[in-house]
């Protein structure tokens, strides 16, 4: 092989390099993200598997009945009724978006735009005290 | 040898015919058979003969299905009410957190005011009586039975709900602005700042309800006859902040017994605009 030195170590270098996302995190066990559950309420509008993997899309189910078809009934979980709603419904127990929402969003590396408008408690006190 | 290529092209040419010929002979058998099946079907049963009568009736009378929400403003009882015009815009922005930017440019408004000539441009104000002048007009989105703004957008963000009420859904609105351009009322704004911002320390939103959204920058907004509060069986912000002056009377427009179908067959009203045909669903007593 002409030149095997130079070559060699590129290699090597390239391959080290190319893999850098596999290596660098390895043996660093990352935390689960563990978002705090509201305190006084047992039952969400589904069950918690089915809200980990589809929130959004129920969301998005809510948002297009509410406005589009006006179904705006209240749903029923646990006894109690709650309002279709993000901010009236959802965040009526799960009260802290930085406690609750954020937590996962941030280590998965969503940045949901339902933000853009809706606002958490801590957004409105923030509005507020600006005055 | 030429015995069998005549024997060949003959029977090509037959198939041909019978290929061509045989699904529209089958067609015009099925349709046939369609035909002889409805006409049996209108002598055997009522339901036939009925739902023809219902078809016609559509050809000569528009029939008026389901809830058409609109309302009746007394240009009178509001200024014989000092403050009352702005009790009612104060109501309605402080629910929706519709910012207040403070320069006209950027303004952003559901319920707003404007003179007689600008409200109403089709009528004469020439030598017109001198009230007219200091009178100040409540105005808002008409929610139209024909909308223009609804065939400009072309995301179907703003569309018009089976109460007759034309709705925005902010999460769909790209910012076009079509349908301002669209609007013969000026009823919509457009986010052209943050509403969440702030100049000289003050935000744009002074107290925020926390039960409602903002808007975003780039996003179209306008009144939406508080449709969430109907569906609770209250009535619109504005309406209720007049209270018992009935300056505002709101309700259902196909309904011949509610209040404001009573209050239009009873008072002289005008609409805005009317002969552009965009059917507004407010009246105004003057």
């Amino acid at each position: 092989m002409y030149d095997g030195a130079k070559i060699i170590p590129g290699l090597i270098i390239f391959v080290v390099l190319a893999t850098f996302a596999i290596w660098y995190g390895a043996g660093d066990v990352k935390q689960v993200p563990k978002p705090e559950k509201p305190v006084g309420y047992t039952n969400c509008v589904k069950p918690t598997q089915e809200m980990k993997e589809s929130h959004m899309t129920l969301l998005n189910q809510w948002r297009d009945e509410v406005i589009r078809e006006g179904k705006r009934e209240q749903v029923e979980a646990g006894g109690k009724m709650y309002e279709k709603s993000l901010q009236n419904g959802c965040m009526h127990c799960h009260t802290s978006k930085e406690k609750f929402c954020d937590v996962c969003h941030s280590y998965a590396s969503v940045r949901p735009y339902c933000w853009d408008c809706h606002m958490s408690a801590k957004k409105i006190k923030g509005l507020e005290e600006a005055i | 040898m030429d015995n069998k290529r005549r024997k060949f092209l003959k029977i090509a040419g037959l198939s041909a015919v019978a290929g061509i010929g045989a699904p529209a002979a089958l067609n015009m058998l099925m349709k046939g058979n369609v035909q002889a099946s409805s006409s049996h079907g209108h002598g055997d049963d009522h339901g036939g003969g009925h739902e023809e009568a219902k078809g016609h009736g559509a050809h000569q009378k528009e029939v008026k299905l389901g809830k058409r929400y609109g309302m009746v403003i007394d240009v009178h009882k509001f200024n014989h009410t000092p403050g009352l015009v702005q009790k009612c815009i104060d109501a309605c922005h402080d629910t929706f957190n519709v910012p207040d930017i403070g320069n006209k440019k950027d303004e952003v408004k559901w319920i707003w005011e404007e003179p007689f000539a600008h409200a109403f441009p089709e009528h004469s104000h020439y030598k017109k009586n001198t009230e007219l002048h200091h009178l100040s007009f409540l105005v808002t989105c008409n929610h139209c039975d024909s909308p223009p703004c609804v065939r400009a957008c072309p995301t179907q963000a703003t569309f018009k709900n089976e109460d007759g009420i034309v709705m925005m859904d902010f999460h769909r609105c790209i910012g076009c602005r079509f349908c301002m351009a669209a609007c013969p009322y000026g009823s919509r704004s457009f986010n052209w700042r943050d509403p969440r911002g702030m100049k000289d320390g003050k935000p744009f939103i002074k107290k925020v309800n926390p039960e409602f959204p903002t808007r975003m920058r780039g996003v179209v907004e306008k009144c939406n006859f508080c449709a969430g509060r109907l569906k609770k069986g209250l009535l619109p912000k504005c309406v209720e902040a007049t209270g018992d002056t009935k300056a505002m009377v709101f309700g259902d427009l196909n309904d011949p017994n509610s209040e404001v179908s009573k209050v239009l067959k009873s008072r002289f009203t005008i609409q805005r605009k009317p002969a552009l045909g965009t059917k507004p669903s407010v009246f105004y007593i003057i």
